[in-house]
């Protein structure tokens, strides 16, 4: 498409959305990523950059990486940088509810303006492809006999992955208190001790170990999602019996105290970027599923995964 | 030779004149960010994917690989003349390099290092080629018993061979340890040591301690010197190039740099930084000048320069085969590899041999770009050193602490940076060695987390790490180089009181 047709494709959009009464193709952002080059918010972040300014949904767009603890540090800047602004986004998910209960973070993500839900990647429970467990079923029968001999890997302590680990091991009937989780920098490095078998199971995004687990180096077992996704074999836990289901989301925040007018506006142009088949082509490209809620739904969602996320992270000793 | 075929069909791809233009840009573009402490490889590569989205992946993976070679060879520049590497694993090539320059051998320092680092590369992109797939199955069978092996073997050997005595030597390690603790811990998610400033909680940054003990603690310490005594610009003895000499006490360390690098980048959790303090240990034990260590020793340049490269070769082993990052800008390409849906991994191989051939054959043309780059640069790099001392050092804060700035904005992490210069030049002053501190704190974190993962899997059972051979073998080792020295000391003494 060229420049000048995406103009126009961008004008029409923003024609039908006249109710936004500030121009979204005049916005000039800054989304801090509240984390180094070369992680997930990193990635949503740049690839958001990327297709608003492509699809004219903002004039200018610049990312600043502001890394540390889980998004904490990143998200105490924002609420103090951010209040009222007019030219400020940030990027978010799952694990910074777990990293602000952990951290006893002195700000949350009531403190800041949902804006919208972007992604939600399915997690992915694998065991290598020599384990002796063939099925979910076995596994479980596993945590049931002898929960601290079924050792997972994942990432970070109190991240998704662990949450999840923690929520398989109750929903087969044993302590989750007594998860013997190992805890790596990242699904990379899990990945290694998945491969060389000195783990039981482990957890990560679906996208992370794809390529291992077509090649059948790794066993799929289950997916988190609620329902099936079409192109993964693995089925949802609920389907097999564990009711469990958890979705590593990601959304973008404005600051606190911003008037109606400008939520309105990021708003329009977050939900015309979403929209638009440029962002599907990133969500294809990326492996990222998309899980757009607009701002009031958000909001609601962010406050129930706030309640789910400490209550597991109080059983497994994590939060108080 | 199937390999030897299909790296050919690479070569016919990455001379092609797009594909050679996008090595030279990322070759330069590496090049500029290594020198510049704070500013990496990785933010490099992650500026950049925005705007190869819509390019073609052959050019710009090749241009991102340029990048990395490129940043590698950066570091070491800063490193040898200003006494400020650029990133962790230049920091040893500042112990060695730094001295020569100080004496007036900078050309030869940085040549040396130019030229192991070719080599290395040169060897290690050979292995990347052919060794790839066999490596990348004893790679992971490397469980956390067997780097916590590894890591006992750098923990003796380092603090053994750093500074005026062993115990200045262990009190810096100490020191590093104990910045190491500081932040979260990756196996609890328990804060340590951060008192609650929420900067401290993912650690100490490595760059920024460097920088700050080796830059800034080195222009306060010049600086309190400058009254009394004022240095003058160093003179540039004898010739800018490597002497017959120079040649004879590099290759060693080039080949012995390139052997320990290249595999121990291949672990998925090797990195670049222990091969560097191994190769300089051995270079130091083998040398026949050991008298010259700690004052400009060649082969403590040549050594964990090419050890350095090679690991940067290594590194791309798990995550071409596996899909496995093992740094940061590994990381970001395998973001590279993403946007345009190709997946790193077992399949890689198969599903996109021309991309995959194409990428190696110009990690070979990058590398000799870079030596062609490099070395007539030499001439321009040691006029810096003629700079007035005191504009020299002005220039060495401004540029360190930009550099800081740049990587993590913040107040504390000034903060943090000041008070680094603060305690090197204090060591300084004091004569403790540097280097030890930083070893400590790479190595401190990775021997804590491995170790613990590795009883975490025993449930608690210490036995498990005398119970794998390989981390057994480690093991034994780093108790013999530990407690030969004295044993042989007190033989010595044994005997003479005999006689």
């Amino acid at each position: 498409m060229s420049f000048f047709s995406t103009r126009l494709a961008a004008a029409a959009v923003a024609l039908f959305t006249a109710a936004a009464p500030v121009v979204a193709q005049d916005l000039e952002l800054t989304i801090i990523a509240p984390a180094g080059a070369g992680g997930g918010w990193d990635a949503a972040a740049r690839a958001l950059q990327d297709t608003m300014v492509r699809t004219g949904n903002a004039k200018s767009v610049q990312v600043q990486n502001v890394p540390g603890a889980g998004g904490t540090v990143g998200l105490a800047q924002f609420v103090q940088n951010a209040r009222g602004s007019d030219d400020q986004m940030l990027v978010g998910g799952i694990t910074m509810v777990g990293a602000i209960l952990t951290n006893k973070a002195p700000v949350s993500l009531s403190d800041v303006t949902p804006i919208a839900r972007l992604t939600g990647d399915p997690l992915v429970v694998v065991v290598p492809a020599n384990s002796p467990h063939q099925t979910l079923a076995d596994l479980t029968a596993a945590i049931q006999s002898d929960v601290a001999n079924t050792i997972w890997a994942g990432g970070s302590a109190g991240g998704a992955d662990h949450i999840l680990a923690a929520l398989i091991t109750q929903a087969a009937g044993a302590d989750p208190s007594k998860v013997n989780y190992v805890a790596y920098s990242g699904g990379g490095e899990a990945l290694a001790a998945m491969l060389g078998g000195q783990v039981t199971a482990g957890i990560s995004g679906y996208g992370e170990w794809q390529g291992q687990i077509e090649s059948g180096d790794l066993r799929a077992l289950a997916i988190s999602y609620p329902e099936p996704i079409e192109g993964i074999d693995a089925q949802p836990l609920k389907a097999q019996g564990v009711d469990v289901e958890l979705v590593n989301w990601r959304g973008i925040f404005a600051g606190p105290e911003i008037s109606d007018e400008t939520k309105q506006a990021f708003s329009a142009a977050i939900e015309n970027t979403v929209k638009s088949p440029e962002w599907q082509e990133v969500l294809t490209a990326r492996g990222w599923t998309d899980y757009y809620a607009p701002a009031d739904e958000f909001e609601t969602f962010i406050a129930s995964e706030n309640e789910r996320v400490g209550d597991v992270l109080r059983s497994i000793g994590l939060a108080e | 030779m199937d390999a030897l075929i299909q790296l050919f069909d690479g070569f016919a791809l990455a001379i092609a004149p797009m594909n050679l233009a996008f090595a030279a840009i990322g070759v330069l573009l590496g090049t500029a960010v290594g020198v510049l402490p704070g500013i990496g490889p990785a933010l490099t590569v992650a500026l950049l994917l925005p705007v190869t989205f819509k390019m073609d992946p052959g050019g710009s993976l090749i241009m991102f690989a340029g990048i990395y070679y490129g940043g590698m060879y950066g570091g070491s520049t800063t490193a040898i003349l200003l006494n400020t590497p650029g990133e962790a694993a230049s920091v040893v090539t500042a112990l060695e390099g730094n001295k020569m320059a100080r004496k007036g051998r900078g050309g030869p320092a940085l040549a040396t290092a130019a030229i192991g680092s070719f080599v290395a590369a040169l060897i290690a992109t050979a292995g990347l080629a052919f060794l790839a797939p066999i490596l990348v199955k004893i790679a992971v069978k490397f469980g956390p018993w067997d780097y916590f092996g590894l890591m006992l073997i750098a923990f003796v050997t380092v603090s053994a061979t750093f500074g005026s005595s062993p115990l200045r030597g262990l009190t810096s390690l100490a020191i590093g340890l104990w910045l190491g603790l500081i932040g979260i811990d990756q196996l609890t998610g328990q804060t340590r040591l951060a008192f609650g400033v929420p900067n401290l909680f993912d650690g100490i940054e490595v760059t920024t301690l460097a920088v700050g003990l080796f830059a800034i603690g080195e222009a306060l310490f010049v600086a309190s010197r400058h009254f009394y005594a004022p240095e003058k610009p160093i003179p540039i003895s004898g010739s800018i190039w490597m002497t017959r000499k120079d040649w004879a006490r590099s290759w060693k360390p080039w080949l012995r740099g390139a052997g320990i690098g290249f595999p121990i980048g291949a672990l998925p959790a090797g990195g670049a930084e222990i091969p560097t303090f191994l190769s300089y240990t051995t270079e130091r034990k083998l040398s026949k000048h050991p008298e010259e260590f700690g004052h400009g020793a060649i082969e403590g340049v040549a050594g964990p320069e090419a050890a350095n490269n090679a690991s940067a070769a290594g590194s791309l082993v798990p995550l071409l085969t596996l899909g496995l990052p093992t740094s940061a800008t590994a990381a970001v390409m395998l973001a590279g590899f993403q946007q345009y849906n190709i997946q790193p991994g077992p399949l890689l191989f198969v599903q996109h041999a021309d991309l995959v051939w194409a990428l190696i054959a110009s990690l070979f043309i990058a590398n000799v770009m870079l030596l062609v780059l490099n070395l007539p640069l030499v001439g321009l790099w040691v006029q810096l050193l003629k700079i007035p001392l005191p504009w020299l050092y002005g220039g060495i804060l401004v540029f360190a602490t930009m550099g800081t700035i740049a990587a993590n904005p913040s107040v504390v992490e000034l903060l943090v940076l000041s008070a680094f210069g603060a305690l090197g030049f204090i060591m300084r002053r004091y004569d403790y060695p540097i280097a030890p501190v930083v070893v400590g704190l790479i190595l401190g974190p990775m021997a804590d987390s491995q170790l613990r993962r590795a009883l975490q899997m025993s449930l608690g059972d210490p036995m498990v790490l005398l119970q794998h051979p390989g981390s057994a073998t480690m093991i034994v080792i780093a108790t013999v180089a530990l407690i030969a020295p004295f044993v042989f000391r007190g033989l010595a003494r044994f005997r003479a009181e005999e006689d």
